[in-house]
């Protein structure tokens, strides 16, 4: 992974840096040891790792204004931080930067029922934010499958989606407002509790901008009331194409199940293996669950079935209980797991549009033939939404390498068949180098440009999202 | 007027300006916003037709000077919608003309459904737009979950054309409703009818339209037959307080929603019409304030009360009696003595908003001005 030269003017002066930044926090808070600093050296993409110069751990937006200041001033390079769960490597360091993680930013700050809205700080996890107001029948709704450990601050620099997005939408549609401090250490206000904001839409722009336009340390989100009660059911079948057609059909049909799961042989028999969640031997299975009253989920799953008889599934099981729903989730929340007992794996995160769904499974078959590379697909078929997980052997020379042609190879196919290279995940490091085959050098200049606007020194995370080429230019500047 | 036939013409009718143009869709939407002071109009309306309608894929690909008529006549027939259920403004501007689907997006307009699929931004999936320098540029794409670069997806939805022309635009449809009612509660005044409003929101009932006007309390809700029947009996008993009627009626519903969304009712007053997004509960002492003050003034509440329409008799700036109010005041039709669209009062924010325009318009040609 080529990362930038590390600045040696700004790695002879770690230690003045130290001191400034121990001005501003308390000692604990700036780690500057090589033994500590360990922890920081790599997010869940763990295959790339760096040492950072420093990593602080700020406690206040004041805080986090200071060090960003002193960054600014230093020409210091900073990666913000959430939990360290990128599977892009958005959080991954350079040897000369300080690494701003806000997890000690975890406060839940105003709830507020009546205006459906919860306040909080930027290092809160996401399921917590959930946790925070599910007593009281609410909770937030994208949900990542990192959702336990992802802070929220990760989630807006992604813009996260997760299992449940065909209703509910992403991070941006469920963000009214942050707190953010731009790089020079100035706070703004971006958005609030109303819906419309004067001007343009800021909020959507730094939603998702890999935590390159700014360090978010509070949000305001949307939270829901949440449905009386939710229930899959779980439909195989003997080829893809047919389980394709089907979730075309389930669409067409006006229902709008808020999750569409999509698993094929590999990953069903990987999962069945650890989990023993009783699926059946199919080459296809889908999960399709609805939300709702108990009438109401009648009402839309006797819909979904007549659809799915329709393509003459091998098999289809209609939850009745709530033991039986964890059942047939349960294989599919462990495939990744299941999938990292067997093998190391690299996981994929291109979207497609879902009438591509039958020839990219069949073109991934091929291109697992010629790598020699095996691969499990597990998905949201709603959004088309892919994970093909590759399967190789981190202790073999070349498999990696090889794995991640491979991989750039199935992103592209992706991108051709008019999807993109990420979904969910983020660019990262990871796809950075992809970016052209999606994007034209004007497409690109124009999302530099908007950096240039909130970053004009390029000192914010700035190694990320763009091929390294395109950018040298202004990181140099 | 100039109406090029091709993005690339575009791209080089706009390379070749140096003069300040104004944008031009429909032309219904003329009156939103500030004047623009320019020499040369650029339309549209050859930019024109649907590129891709893929039913089983909730997705619409549409050139941006195509007539709204017209994307929902071809959605109707594959039985999608638009989700955010845009506004007509001709009523209310008295403005003549159609609505383009470009227009739509240049100025977000999102109708009662926002509170629950989102606005239209949330809607819009991709954009190909043709920047103040002429570069032609795509972004996002023609599939729901994307976060591939920096999403100007959304930073374009609302930008008034100030940050380029769109010329082609990707959006998430959503299927219609099989059945639709509407709960209506009498009596109620703006704060009940506020604080219902919120209840119900805050129910697990999925309310897509959540309104209050006159002493009467909107609740909408959408969905197949089975559903609509019961989510309708438990807002019932939710409000069974209250004197209640409801709508079930399709085509009453549709003309009820829609001249909610139109804003019909204030569209033939000779008052100035504002636009005010709020936290939904602090609306009635909006309003309350200006009773006080002796303004004389009507509301119309939609987003569960975070969306008001005042009607104001003209003259009268209604900022000057919400100083310090938390959201956004924007003057919609008439004279409130001062700009109908003011800049925010942040100076970092405004310092971003320029830099946004200057890099994207660096001769400051494309609707100068239009907002704030």
């Amino acid at each position: 992974m080529d990362m930038p030269t590390p600045s040696a003017a700004v790695l002879n002066k770690k230690a003045h840096i130290v001191r400034r930044l121990a001005k501003v926090l308390p000692i604990e808070s700036v780690i500057s040891e090589e033994n500590e600093t360990r922890a920081y050296e790599c997010d869940a993409l763990t295959a790339y790792r760096c040492l950072p110069m420093i990593a602080v751990l700020p406690e206040t937006t004041k805080q986090v204004s200071d060090i960003l200041r002193i960054c600014h001033e230093e020409g210091v390079p900073v990666v913000p931080r959430g939990s360290g769960t990128s599977l892009a490597g958005g959080a991954m360091p350079t040897a000369d930067c300080v690494i701003l993680g806000v997890a000690k930013l975890n406060d839940v700050l105003e709830t507020d029922y009546d205006n459906r809205l919860i306040r909080v700080q930027s290092g809160r996890t996401n399921l917590s934010v959930s946790g925070a107001v599910e007593e009281d029948g609410f909770f937030y709704a994208p949900d990542p499958s990192s959702q336990l450990a992802c802070a929220i601050a990760g989630n807006i620099g992604m813009n996260s989606g997760g299992a449940h997005c065909l209703k509910y939408g992403v991070t941006t549609n469920n963000l009214m407002g942050v707190t953010m401090v731009m790089m020079d250490g100035e706070i703004v206000e971006i958005g609030g509790g109303h819906l419309d904001s004067p001007g343009l839409d800021l909020l959507g722009l730094i939603c998702g901008s890999e935590g390159q336009l700014g360090v978010v340390t509070e949000a305001t989100l949307r939270i829901l009331s949440k449905p009386v009660g939710a229930r899959p059911v779980l439909i195989a079948f003997d080829e893809n194409e047919v389980a394709g057609a089907c979730v075309a059909d389930i669409i067409k049909s006006g229902v709008l199940p808020v999750a569409m799961e999509f698993m094929d042989r590999l990953c069903i028999e990987t999962s069945e293996n650890f989990s023993n969640a009783g699926y059946p031997d199919a080459e296809a299975l889908l999960i399709v669950e609805v939300e709702g009253s108990e009438l109401e989920i009648e009402e839309q799953l006797t819909k979904i079935i007549a659809i799915a008889q329709k393509h003459n599934p091998i098999e289809l099981r209609e939850s009745k209980s709530e033991e039986e729903s964890a059942k047939i989730w349960l294989g599919r929340k462990s495939a990744f797991g299941a999938i990292g007992q067997i093998s190391d794996y690299m996981c994929l995160d291109g979207t497609i549009p879902v009438s591509e769904l039958p020839y990219v499974l069949k073109r991934i078959g091929e291109i697992s033939d010629e790598y020699g590379l095996r691969v499990g697909n597990v998905f949201h078929a709603g959004d088309g939404n892919m994970h093909p997980l590759i399967l190789f052997d981190a202790n073999k020379p070349g498999d990696l390498e090889n794995c991640e042609k491979m991989g750039a190879e199935i992103l592209r196919l992706c991108v051709e068949v008019g999807g993109c290279l990420t979904g969910e995940h983020g660019v990262g490091v990871e796809k950075r180098d992809l970016m052209f085959d999606q994007y034209s050098e004007q497409d690109i200049e124009a999302q530099l440009k908007v950096k240039d606007v909130f970053d004009p020194k390029w000192l914010l995370n700035g190694a990320k999202v763009f091929p390294l080429i395109s950018t040298q230019d202004r990181r140099a500047a | 007027m100039i109406s090029p036939s091709s993005e690339v013409e575009l791209s080089e009718l706009l390379l070749d300006s140096s003069e300040p143009i104004r944008i031009i869709g429909g032309g219904t939407r003329q009156n939103l916003g500030n004047n623009v002071q320019s020499k040369k109009n650029i339309s549209t309306s050859k930019l024109t037709g649907i590129t891709l309608l893929e039913p089983a894929a909730l997705t619409l690909v549409v050139r941006s000077g195509t007539p709204l008529a017209v994307v929902k006549k071809s959605l109707d027939e594959v039985n999608q919608q638009l989700p955010f259920e845009p506004m007509d403004h001709c009523d209310l501007l008295g403005s003549s003309g159609y609505s383009t689907i470009g227009g739509v997006v240049a100025c977000n307009i999102s109708g009662s459904r926002r509170i629950q699929t989102g606005a239209c931004r949330d809607s819009l999936i991709g954009v190909r737009f043709v920047d103040g320098m002429g570069a032609i540029i795509k972004n996002g794409g023609r599939v729901m979950k994307n976060v591939t670069g920096y999403d100007l997806v959304k930073l374009m939805a609302g930008s008034y054309g100030t940050l380029g022309v769109m010329t082609e635009l990707s959006f998430k449809l959503l299927p219609k409703p099989e059945a639709t009612a509407t709960i209506i509660l009498h009596g109620l005044n703006d704060e009940e009818g506020v604080a219902a409003l919120c209840k119900a929101l805050g129910s697990p009932n999925d309310v897509s339209g959540a309104a209050h006007f006159n002493n009467e309390t909107l609740i909408r809700i959408e969905g197949f037959t089975g559903s609509i029947s019961y989510r309708t009996e438990t807002l019932k008993k939710l409000f069974s307080k209250y004197e209640i009627s409801v709508v079930t009626d399709t085509k009453k519903n549709k003309e009820l929603w829609n001249s909610i969304g139109n804003v019909s009712t204030f569209s033939k007053t000779e008052t100035s019409i504002w636009r005010l997004s709020v936290k939904p509960t602090s609306g009635p002492k909006i309003m309350d304030t200006l009773l006080k003050s002796g303004i004389k003034a009507e509301a119309l509440y939609d987003w569960g009360g975070g969306l008001i329409y005042l009607s104001v008799p003209d003259n009268i700036n209604i900022r000057d009696h919400l100083f310090g109010m938390q959201g956004h005041i924007t003057l919609v039709r008439g004279n409130g003595g001062g700009a109908k669209v003011m800049p925010l009062k942040n100076n970092l924010i405004t310092e971003i908003e320029e830099g946004l325009r200057n890099k994207f318009d660096p001769r400051k040609i494309l609707n100068v001005g239009i907002m704030g």
